[in-house]
């Protein structure tokens, strides 16, 4: 396959062919709807006769996770998918990753909940990836992909923030991304890192005492409360400082909009649909699309805020992003929810009804 | 141009690889294309639908409320999507499958027997290409010559020597849908 040849395919393959070309150096998953493609794929691609990228199919997620922690304490490009469930299943080895400040990237397409739920789209772990998931102060880097073009986009960027803040990155999906194709110009081929090149980008990875340097130590676990304190701090340093630089969004018809949507992911594609209908009939309406759902676009939800009557957040579940958004806005304008439970996704006449009914 | 489609049926009747052979002549075309499939615990027997968009701009929602043209092979799909037809829109459907035709006046609808004709030509897997070949007759969303390159491009080599059996198919789609 030429470098730059469009393809049609789904999210969840694109996902995988997107990491065997950014040179990552290890899969560890386990099948699930709908995500389970992204493991098909990168076991029919066999990447490790040609890259020497290695896809193992664990035991279990937990396992998975484990395997990803391993690899990642190595310096290694290390990744692993599931669905909602399965990423429940993953939080302490991803808690135990932030804590260890781990760079590694996990990629969530997400089904609807709680428990077991469903196997359609939902947008309903926003609060479990951007708030923590698992225990203790931390936050992953969150990036929300829209079309099967920025699934394969964001592999490489997930594991370059990842390894530039030494945090686990996620990709929030939804099956709804995972499972349509559309046109895609996969990323070149960029060969995986040689061992001496790990060493120099990762002097803190556990790479072997070469040249009787002192050993490093990857853990989490710091018994001394007032060590614990100064790590913690240093950690939410860095926070404040990928807030600071890493905010990610899209604006679409916001120039003289009256009223906006705020909605990630495919919410945010049905938007923009609803958005045609809507200007259609006369409601000057845009969008702003968080790209980056941790950190949040806050200052350009507040500035949005002035120049707006209204905002309706809408997402494929029951109000989580909508909080975010009112924290920006202060009350500032009225805020609105609109989502659909359980796997159901709302279409975009339902969408302009609910625009029409909130202001 | 967008042209807005769905496509329903029963799993296991072509439902969603008509679609994909659809979606992959517009991208061979240089258009923009989404492929949004009714994914789930789908089964042969189970209902199956697609929606495909084939656009010259880029492609807002991959979910629709209502749509352009509407291909329905049974008779739960067609009460499911007769309704979410746009006014002036189209609806196909395969008499075979379906006892109660659609009442709708103010869309355009045409009936192809793709079920007999492909029984009667003894190329049953065949069915949803002469589904495709009489939408191809009634709207050229794309040419004939992208799909038989879409077919070779998605059927593994060894299914090779029947994309001649696909072209008759979908030729004999295009002969046998009729306007109601």
């Amino acid at each position: 396959m030429a470098d730059q040849e469009i393809t049609l395919m789904k999210g969840n393959e694109a996902i995988a062919h997107a990491a065997i070309r950014c040179g990552c150096d290890g899969y560890f998953g386990y099948p699930i709807t709908p995500q389970s493609e992204v493991l098909e794929t990168l076991a029919e691609q066999k990447p490790w006769e040609t890259t020497g990228m290695v896809v193992l199919q664990a035991e279990s997620e937990v396992s998975s996770i484990n395997m990803v922690y391993g690899g990642a304490s190595t310096g290694k490009k290390v990744m692993t998918s599931s669905s909602s469930p399965g990423v429940s299943l993953m939080q302490e080895g991803i808690s135990y990753m932030a804590g260890a400040e781990l760079p590694a990237l996990i990629v969530n397409v997400m089904r609807g909940g709680p428990g077991l739920g469903t196997i359609q789209p939902s947008q309903s772990d926003y609060f479990q990836a951007c708030k923590g998931g698992g225990h203790g102060d931390y936050h992953l880097i969150v990036l929300a992909p829209a079309s099967v073009q920025e699934m394969a986009d964001f592999v490489d960027l997930a594991f370059t923030l990842a390894f530039r803040y030494r945090n686990p990155a996620m990709i929030l999906a939804d099956g709804a991304i995972g499972q349509m194709m559309e046109k895609v110009v996969l990323p070149p081929f960029k060969p995986r890192r040689t061992e001496e090149e790990i060493i120099k980008e990762c002097p803190w990875a556990t790479t072997g005492r070469i040249g009787g340097r002192k050993p490093n130590i990857i853990t989490s676990l710091e018994l001394r409360s007032e060590e614990m304190e100064i790590i913690n701090l240093r950690i939410q340093a860095k926070y404040r400082e990928i807030e600071e630089k890493e905010v990610r969004y899209e604006e679409f018809m916001l120039d003289d909009a009256e009223y906006a949507i705020v909605a990630f992911g495919s919410a945010a594609r049905i938007a923009k649909k609803s958005i045609e209908i809507a200007r259609a009939q006369g409601i000057k309406v845009g969008l702003l699309r968080p790209i980056t759902l941790w950190p949040f676009p806050t200052k350009e939800v507040q500035a949005l805020a002035s120049r707006v009557k209204g905002i309706l957040s809408l997402e494929i579940n029951a109000g989580q992003m909508v909080e975010d958004i009112r924290l920006a806005v202060e009350g500032a304008v009225p805020v609105r929810h609109f989502g659909r439970l359980g796997g159901i996704i709302p279409d975009p006449d339902e969408v302009v009804d609910v625009l029409k009914r909130s202001f | 141009m967008t042209e807005e489609i769905i496509i329903a049926g029963f799993g296991g009747q072509g439902v969603l690889s008509m679609g994909k052979i659809l979606a992959y002549a517009g991208l061979m075309e240089g258009k923009e294309v989404t492929w949004m499939p009714a994914y789930g615990p789908e089964q042969r027997g189970g209902t199956a639908n697609v929606t495909v968009i084939v656009s010259d701009d880029p492609v807002s929602s991959p979910i629709l409320s209502s749509y352009d043209t509407a291909i329905v092979l049974n008779q739960p799909s067609l009460e499911k999507f007769e309704p979410k037809v746009k006014p002036g829109g189209t609806l196909i459907y395969d008499g075979y499958g379906i006892p109660e035709p659609p009442t709708r006046k103010d869309i355009d609808v045409y009936r192809i027997d793709a079920m007999d004709a492909a029984a009667e030509m003894n190329l049953i897997k065949t069915f949803n290409m002469i589904v495709l070949g009489g939408l191809l007759k009634i709207h050229p969303v794309v040419g004939i010559e992208s799909v038989l390159a879409a077919l070779r491009k998605t059927l593994p080599e060894r299914h090779h020597h029947l994309i001649p059996k696909n072209e008759e198919a979908i030729r004999k789609g295009m002969e046998i849908i009729k306007k109601l």
